[in-house]
């Protein structure tokens, strides 16, 4: 059953059970009992399955898949619990949930991903039936974070405090959410499906890397419509998502959806994995007899049940408690003294602070990529004080990031210096969102099981190189992505500069790609040259960097130039000794 | 010189843990059995896998390959030595933060 207000069981009661109650946190869909008793008959379910499991009376052929639904998977070291953080949003109570978590059950930290969720490295199967109920108790779950089901929805990070943002792509996200849960021609697809959805012309969210990328926008009339690009994604095979439909009007937001997933549940392969996806599909079909599909199923479908009314779409966006900004002038005396005060706190300020929609108020990223640190991971303590400081500064809210930092998305300006001060503190003032240092990687071969080279060291050994945080600031945005294998979960084919791990004989080797493009202008790079070691890539990258460096013209950032003169001269200069 | 030795990881907590024909699943790869031959590692495997899904201690079991150089158990893969010591980027961390 499903257990929501917007769903695909229409025996369910929609908008009448929302309510409007004050909350603590901003931003953040509040769950109804239905959403709750939904959870709680998962836990109570996955608990009975561990238990015939450790009886016996489960083999594990039997039992694995029982488990991946529940974001449970076995990695090198011990099993890896995948959290579900719905389009990125958390509430302090639930950001204070999964530090308790990692200090009860794992080792005292956790580590955010590219899906905007948290893994723990170190859980027990016997523990999981108690984690799932204690994450439970906060509305959380690790639902849709595994199998071949409709994945977690990402969004932008921004969303609803940008003051580049056009529609709230949250509420459409929660409405995915809602839809696809519990959808039954949803939870056994051809392979796994990932959608994106943006609300600004700013591409927050790498929209055309996904299986469906959507761009929530307004026409003239100020109605909210849809763009919708189909067969994006990373993985052995690269593609760039492809438009299939400019305008979807918000009534048909779902039933849009629905075609083109009915489309790929019908024609999608099954027979063999690494051709399951839906941009292999789009890419055999061609898109234009794609789109012909999806339009005669969307045709098709019967209007009624898949309607998108606007008093559901009012009532989803009423759950979303909004943060009490203040009526505040635009600039901040105090901000702007601090900042002429102290020049780590101006770089930080420029560097780390993006415009919110409200005079007054800022959105700050807190990276989570210390030079020499480890793209992502967060302990307990440095989550604990977040806490606090997303309480005192930013109404109870903290947001995960696919480029694995977070964010306090309503801080005034006024708070800035205070705020920037305690995050110095705990190791969280790291002043490099989008610069060389703020490296995607992902966990690589010191934790997942299908990896061939590590991960991790690489980027700790480029952050380190160029920890200089004046020397970051003078490259500029320079976005480096990193894969311990071909499954692409660090993004690499779209990194600026991107790095895959592979096994060459037993040793571990980089090969490096550039140009990668992730925003709307999407890329994927290109390969130049054979792989090389860990020590020859940080070189590698030093060197791309010094002829960026030199060929760039006033403004260019490293894309621009990269597109401007080629990647020739950066390939030469590499193999040049060769 | 090099053997085959059996791995899987714990059931109940998903531990790296390796194989020994007397004591059964051990957590450190020195007490795990060696094996020369490769027809006696795979009459091994299959009976440490039908034991282990009996008596539910171990799953994902397989041999690998280990090298005794002045009587020190390496792994020849790095994946199995990051397997039997722990992630390189945590030493604090894993087997080798007990060693
Ligand atoms: S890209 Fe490969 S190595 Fe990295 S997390 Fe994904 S599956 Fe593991």
């Amino acid at each position: 059953m499903t257990a929501t207000a917007f769903r695909a069981d229409p025996g369910i009661p929609g908008p009448g059970t929302f309510g409007s109650e004050p909350d603590d946190h901003a931003g953040i869909y509040r769950y109804d009992d239905l959403d709750r008793r939904f959870v709680a008959e998962r836990v109570e379910q996955f608990s009975k399955q561990v238990t015939r499991r450790l009886a016996g009376e489960l083999t594990e052929d039997e039992f694995k898949p029982l488990r991946l639904m529940n974001g449970l998977y076995l990695q090198l070291h011990a099993y890896m619990l995948r959290i579900a953080v719905p389009y990125g949003v958390l509430t302090t109570t639930q950001f204070r949930k999964l530090s308790e978590i990692g200090r009860k059950y794992d080792k005292g930290y956790g580590h955010f991903t590219t899906r905007q969720n948290l893994q723990f490295n170190w859980i027990k199967l016997e523990d999981t039936p108690a984690i799932l109920g204690e994450l439970a108790e906060v509305d959380m779950h690790a639902l849709q974070t595994s199998g071949n089901c409709v994945r977690n929805v990402t969004t932008d990070q921004f969303v609803g405090a940008s003051a580049d943002e056009i529609v709230d792509g949250r509420v459409y996200a929660e409405i995915l959410r809602q839809w696809t849960i519990a959808h039954p021609e949803f939870t056994y697809l051809p392979r796994k499906f990932k959608i994106a959805i943006m609300g600004s012309d700013s591409d927050r969210a790498a929209i055309r890397t996904h299986d469906v990328g959507v761009i929530a926008k307004r026409n003239e009339a100020g109605e909210t419509g849809f763009t919708f690009y189909v067969g994006g994604g990373l993985g052995r095979s690269p593609f760039v998502g492809k438009l299939v439909r400019e305008w979807v009007p918000e009534q048909d937001f779902a039933a849009y959806l629905e075609a083109i997933l009915r489309v790929y549940n019908q024609y999608g392969r099954r027979d063999n994995i690494y051709k399951a996806r839906i941009k292999i599909l789009v890419h055999q079909l061609g898109i234009d007899k794609f789109k012909a599909e999806v339009e005669e199923e969307f045709a098709r479908l019967p209007r009624p049940k898949f309607t998108l009314a606007p008093e559901i779409v009012e009532g989803i966006r009423a759950r979303f408690a909004s943060p009490g900004l203040e009526r505040l002038p635009a600039e901040s005396a105090e901000f702007e003294r601090s900042k002429a005060e102290n020049v780590e706190f101006a770089r930080w300020s420029t560097v780390n602070l993006a415009a919110h929609k409200a005079p007054g108020y800022a959105i700050v990223s807190v990276s989570l990529k210390p030079a020499g640190g480890i793209p992502g991971d967060i302990t307990s303590e440095q989550m604990d004080t977040l806490a606090d400081l997303a309480d005192r500064y930013s109404f109870g809210e903290i947001r995960v990031t696919h480029a694995q930092n977070l964010v306090l998305a309503h801080v005034r300006k006024d708070d800035l210096f205070d705020l920037w001060r305690q995050l110095d503190a705990i190791g969280l003032a790291t002043a490099n969102i989008g610069l060389i240092g703020d490296i995607i990687a992902c966990p690589g071969l010191d934790y997942c099981a299908l990896a061939n080279a590590r991960s991790i060291p690489l980027a700790q050994a480029i952050s380190a190189r160029f920890a200089d945080p004046a020397r970051q600031q003078a490259i500029g945005e320079l976005g480096i992505k990193i894969s311990g294998c071909i499954n692409a979960c660090g993004h690499h084919h779209v990194g600026h500069i991107g790095i895959l791990g592979v096994d060459k004989r037993g040793e571990e080797r980089y090969q490096i790609t550039i140009g990668g493009d992730a925003t709307l202008t999407t890329a994927i790079g290109d390969i130049i040259g054979p792989a090389v070691t860990e020590e020859a890539a940080v070189d590698a990258i030093d060197t791309m960097v010094e002829i960026y460096l030199a060929n760039r013209t006033e403004g260019e950032r490293f894309l621009d130039t990269i597109r401007r003169i080629g990647h020739g001269p950066f390939k030469e200069s590499i193999y040049a000794a060769d | 010189m090099s053997f085959r030795a059996i791995t899987g990881n714990r059931l109940r907590d998903g531990a790296v843990v390796f194989y020994n024909d007397e004591a059964g699943w051990v957590e450190r790869l020195t007490g795990a059995s060696l094996y020369e031959d490769k027809a006696t590692a795979e009459t091994k495997l299959a009976s440490a896998k039908a034991e282990a899904e009996k008596e539910r201690l171990a799953v994902d079991i397989y041999l690998f390959e280990v090298l005794v150089e002045d009587g020190k158990r390496v792994p020849v893969t790095i994946r199995e030595r990051i397997r039997s010591l722990g992630p390189t980027v945590r030493t604090d961390l894993g087997k080798q933060a007990a060693a």
